[in-house]
C-alpha cells in the first residue's frame, strides 16, 4: 500500500524533472550571465583577454567603475537615457490610449483597424528603423523631399543625424534635439500596440451600467470619459507605465539601428556596446551594464513603495 | 443644440480623423517598404518624392539580387530553421513545466512561479557582454544552436507564465478521471491538457516565433560567419554593404516582414490574447 508521504514525493520529484529543462536554460543564460556580468565588471578585462586563463583571475578592482563614472560622458548619457525612457514610456502610453478610444466601439472594419494598429509592434525592429530611416533621410527621404516641393521647408532636415534644431515658434526661438526627438517619436510610434491593446481589453470590461447611469444623470459625452474612464483606466495605466519604463531603458535595437547613438542618442544601453565593442573594454562595458541594472532596480523599488501606499 | 449632441458630433468628428491619422501613420512606413522595393535604382534617385509605383515599371531585380547575390535564400532557411526549433522546444517545455507549476505539490512552488516574473524583467543588454565573453571562450559563440538556447531562455519563462494563467482556469476533475483510468501524468497531459489548451497553446507558439524571428541583439553579436545568419543579421549586413541602393535594404525588409505580419493577422486573436494574457494575469 502506498501511504501519503510516498506519494507526495513522488509528486516533487516529477516535477523536478518536469521543470529541471526550464530551470537549467534560465539558469544557464540569464541568472549566471547576470553574475558574471557583476565578476567582469570588477576586473580589467579587454577583448583579448576573452581566449587566455586571466578570465577566471582573482585580480577584482573597482578601476571599471572609477572609469565609469570618471567619464565626462557618464552625465549627459544618464540624461539621454532618463529623457528617452520617459519621453518614449509616456509617448507610446498616450498614443495607445488614444488609439484605443478610436477603436472602442463597434463599427464595421473594426478588427481590421485593429490588426493594422498592432504591425509596427509585430513587424521585425531591422525592417522598421530601416524603412524609417529611409523615409527621413535628408538626400533620398520621401519625407524632405516632399516637404521641399511643397515649399513647406527651404531644405531637408537631417531628422536621424542633426543634435540640435532651432525652431522658431511665434518669434521665441527654441533649441530641441532633434535625433533624440525623432528616436522617441520612432519609439512611441512602435510600441503604442502594446497600451492599446492593455487599454481596449481593459475598456470593454468598464460595465455599460456606469455608463448608462451617468447618462440619466445629464452627464455629457466628454464628462462621461473623465469621471468613469479615465479613473476605470488608472490601474492599467499605471502598469503600463511600469513594463514601458522597464522595457524602453533596457532597449539597446532601435537607437543603435537608427542612430548608432550619435546626434545626442547615446544611452546606457549603446554605451554598454561603445566601451565593449568599441573600445574593446569589456570591463567598463559591464560595469556600465551594471549601474543600469541597478538603475533599474532603484526604479522598481521606488515604483513598489509609491504603489503600495497609494493602494 | 443641447450639450449631449454637439458632443456626440464632435466626437464623431475627431474620431474619424484621428483613425485617419493613424492610418496613415502605422500603414505608410510598410506601403513605402513594399513601393519602393519594386523600383528600380534610377527611379529612386531620380524621384524620390514619387509617392506611386507605377505598374509598368514593376521591377523584381532587387528581390533577385538579394536573394541570389546577397545570401538571402540562405538567410531565410536560417531563420526559419532557428524559430521553428525554439517554437518546439519552448512550447514542449513551457507545457510540461506550466503543468508542474499549476497541478504538482512540491516545495519552491511559489518561488518558481514568482521568479518566472522576475527573469522577464532582465534586460537583454546585460546578459549579452558575459553570454559573449563566455561563448567566445569556449569557441562555440558563432553558432545558430546557441543562438536558439538564448532564445528559449528568453522566452520560455514568459511562455511557462501563459500557460500556468491557462491551466489554472481547466477543471482539475477531468484530470483526476484520467488520472483514476489509469493515465501518468505524463499521460495526462499528452491526452487531456494538450488538447484543451490548443487556442492557449497557439499563442504560445506564436509568441515565441516573434521573438525568435525578429530578434536582432544576439543575432548580431553571435554570428559572424554569413552563412549562418539570421535574416534580421543578414538585413543590418546589407545595409551597410549598400549605401545608395535603398530598394535591396527595402526588398530584404520586406522579406523579414511578410511572413511574421502574415502569420500574425492570421492568427491575430490567438496572439492578442496571448499579449494580454502574458503579462496581465496574476
Amino acid at each position: 500500500m502506498i501511504n501519503r508521504q510516498s506519494l507526495l514525493d513522488q509528486e516533487a520529484r516529477l516535477a523536478f524533472w518536469m521543470l529541471a529543462p526550464t530551470f537549467i536554460v534560465v539558469m544557464a543564460f540569464v541568472v549566471f550571465p547576470v553574475i558574471w556580468n557583476l565578476w567582469l565588471s570588477l576586473k580589467p578585462v579587454s577583448l583579448g583577454d576573452l581566449r587566455g586563463t586571466s578570465l577566471f583571475e582573482f585580480n577584482l578592482s573597482l578601476v571599471n567603475f572609477q572609469k565609469v563614472f570618471g567619464d565626462p560622458d557618464f552625465v549627459p548619457v544618464l540624461l539621454t537615457t532618463l529623457v528617452y525612457t520617459v519621453g518614449g514610456s509616456f509617448l507610446s502610453i498616450i498614443l495607445g490610449l488614444t488609439a484605443a478610444l478610436l477603436v472602442h466601439g463597434e463599427f464595421p472594419g473594426r478588427g481590421l483597424l485593429r490588426g493594422l494598429f498592432i504591425s509596427p509592434y509585430v513587424a521585425p525592429v531591422v525592417a522598421v528603423t530601416f524603412t524609417w530611416s529611409f523615409i527621413l533621410d535628408p538626400q533620398l527621404g520621401v519625407l524632405n523631399w516632399m516637404a521641399v516641393n511643397t515649399g513647406l521647408l527651404t531644405q531637408p532636415i537631417p531628422f536621424l543625424s542633426q543634435r540640435w534644431v532651432e525652431l522658431d515658434i511665434m518669434g521665441v526661438s527654441v533649441r530641441l534635439p532633434l535625433a533624440l526627438t525623432s528616436v522617441i517619436l520612432f519609439e512611441g510610434w512602435r510600441y503604442f500596440p502594446f497600451a492599446f491593446l492593455f487599454i481596449l481589453a481593459r475598456l470593454q470590461s468598464i460595465p455599460d451600467e456606469l455608463y448608462q447611469a451617468a447618462s440619466v444623470d445629464g452627464a455629457s459625452p466628454f464628462q462621461r470619459f473623465y469621471n468613469i474612464t479615465l479613473p476605470q483606466l488608472a490601474t492599467v495605466l499605471s502598469t503600463l507605465f511600469l513594463f514601458r519604463f522597464i522595457w524602453t531603458i533596457n532597449k539597446f535595437d532601435d537607437i543603435f539601428l537608427l542612430t548608432r547613438g550619435h546626434a545626442g542618442t547615446k544611452v546606457m544601453t549603446i554605451k554598454v556596446y561603445d566601451y565593449a565593442f568599441g573600445e574593446f573594454n569589456i570591463g567598463a562595458g559591464s560595469a556600465v551594464a551594471m549601474v543600469l541594472f541597478a538603475i533599474l532596480l532603484l526604479f522598481l523599488f521606488i515604483y513598489f513603495r509609491w504603489i503600495v501606499k497609494e493602494t | 443644440m443641447s450639450r449631449e449632441h454637439l458632443e456626440t458630433n464632435i466626437i464623431r468628428i475627431l474620431r474619424i480623423l484621428g483613425i485617419i491619422f493613424f492610418v496613415i501613420i502605422v500603414a505608410f512606413p510598410f506601403y513605402w517598404m513594399i513601393v519602393s522595393s519594386f523600383k528600380s535604382l534610377e527611379e529612386i534617385l531620380l524621384r524620390p518624392a514619387n509617392l506611386w509605383l507605377d505598374i509598368k515599371k514593376i521591377n523584381f531585380r532587387a528581390y533577385y539580387e538579394v536573394l541570389f547575390e546577397h545570401g538571402f535564400a540562405r538567410h531565410i532557411s536560417n531563420s526559419a530553421y532557428v524559430s521553428i526549433i525554439t517554437v518546439a522546444l519552448s512550447v514542449t517545455l513551457a507545457t510540461v513545466g506550466g503543468y508542474a507549476v499549476t497541478r504538482l505539490r512540491f516545495r519552491g512552488q511559489a518561488f518558481m512561479s514568482y521568479s518566472i516574473l522576475v527573469i522577464y524583467m532582465f534586460p537583454a543588454i546585460v546578459l549579452v557582454i558575459p553570454l559573449y565573453v563566455v561563448f567566445s571562450h569556449m569557441g562555440l559563440r558563432d553558432s545558430m544552436h546557441v543562438l536558439i538556447l538564448v532564445y528559449l531562455a528568453q522566452t520560455l519563462p514568459v511562455a511557462l507564465y501563459m500557460l500556468r494563467s491557462y491551466f489554472q482556469n481547466l477543471p482539475v476533475e477531468i484530470e483526476y478521471a484520467g488520472l483514476i483510468d489509469g493515465c501518468s501524468r505524463m499521460g495526462v497531459i499528452w491526452r487531456i491538457i494538450i488538447p484543451l489548451s490548443a487556442p492557449a497553446l497557439a499563442s504560445v507558439a506564436l509568441y515565441t516565433f516573434m521573438i525568435a524571428w525578429n530578434e536582432f541583439l544576439f543575432a548580431f553579436m553571435f554570428l559572424d560567419t554569413p552563412e549562418k545568419f539570421t535574416l534580421s543579421r543578414g538585413v543590418v549586413q546589407l545595409a551597410g554593404s549598400v549605401h545608395l541602393s535603398k530598394q535591396l535594404v527595402m526588398a530584404a525588409s520586406v522579406m523579414v516582414t511578410v511572413p511574421i505580419l502574415v502569420l500574425f493577422l492570421f492568427f491575430e486573436r490567438h496572439l492578442v490574447r496571448g499579449l494580454t494574457s502574458g503579462a496581465m494575469k496574476g
